[in-house]
């Protein structure tokens, strides 16, 4: 399994830990009222979730076993891979500091930070797809 | 990889791509304001997502790696493209429905073609999940 598809199945994985106790968390805090910006909990634990964990699993597994696209570049441009890791997790994780300071203050940083998640994350599909539209073939 | 994986897989990707174009517009807006009218892409944001994406993606990715029938023929995949046909009028109705103005009926009737796609696929493959 070659290190890109480790990183995203690995991170994944993590990520599925994550999904499930924030979603202990966001059916325990309601009431007890314990972590600030906990109102934004059930919207993460779908991100989550769906980026986190789904699509980052797949993007490492499709990596890895999707038919090569040369022999030059079997796996296509291996920096747009780890740009697409990147941006994927980066964006992520923009997306869940400025969900969590957005319901904790009315600030503008956590507003620019989920446009820039915004950015990241559609960067990184655009960078998976690049990536893999090529070694979608019949042989 | 066959040729219903290869169609299922694209369309999958494409709807990645607008999934999570829709999913940033909707927070950008909610980060920066500017077009109220963009929260009636909600629902074809997560359509595309969940369904469109990740479950079309698995749909087509089973037809190529599930065990075949002697001589490594499919079985009858006249059903999974059906599938697909039905699972992708679900999602096209469900996501733009509402955009369009369309009742609850339209939202009941997609419903019920991604159902007609999941019993079209699970007709089709369920004889192909066995010991080989």
């Amino acid at each position: 399994m070659p290190p890109l598809s480790r990183w995203f199945i690995k991170t994944a994985l993590l990520y599925l830990v994550a999904t499930f106790v924030t979603g202990v968390l966001a059916v325990l805090d309601p009431p007890l009222q314990a972590i600030p910006g906990s109102g934004r909990l059930a919207i993460i634990y779908y991100h989550l979730f769906m980026l986190g964990w789904v699509s980052q699993l797949i993007f490492g597994v499709a990596n890895w076993m999707f038919p090569v696209r040369s022999r030059e570049a079997p796996r296509g441009n291996e920096q747009v891979g780890w740009a697409s890791y990147g941006l994927l997790n980066g964006g992520l994780a923009l997306l869940l500091i400025g969900e969590m300071l957005r319901a904790a203050s009315s600030g503008p940083a956590a507003l620019w930070l989920i446009v820039l998640a915004y950015l990241a994350l559609l960067l990184a599909g655009l960078a998976f797809v690049l990536n893999t539209w090529g070694r979608i073939k019949g042989h | 990889m066959p040729a219903l994986t290869r169609v299922a897989v694209r369309a999958a990707l494409i709807y990645l791509v607008l999934g999570f174009t829709f999913g940033g517009l909707l927070l950008s807006n909610k980060g920066v304001p500017f077009a109220a009218a963009l929260w009636r892409l909600r629902p074809a944001h997560i359509e595309f997502l969940f369904v469109g994406w990740m479950v079309q993606f698995a749909l087509g990715i089973a037809h190529w790696i599930i065990p075949r029938f002697r001589g490594g023929d499919f079985g009858r995949t006249e059903l999974a493209w059906l599938a697909l046909g039905l699972l992708n009028a679900g999602i096209l109705l469900l996501a733009f429905g509402p955009l369009l103005g369309l009742g609850g009926w339209a939202q009941a009737v997609g419903r019920a073609l991604e159902a007609g796609a999941a019993v079209s696929y699970g007709v089709y493959i369920w004889p192909r999940v066995r010991p080989r």
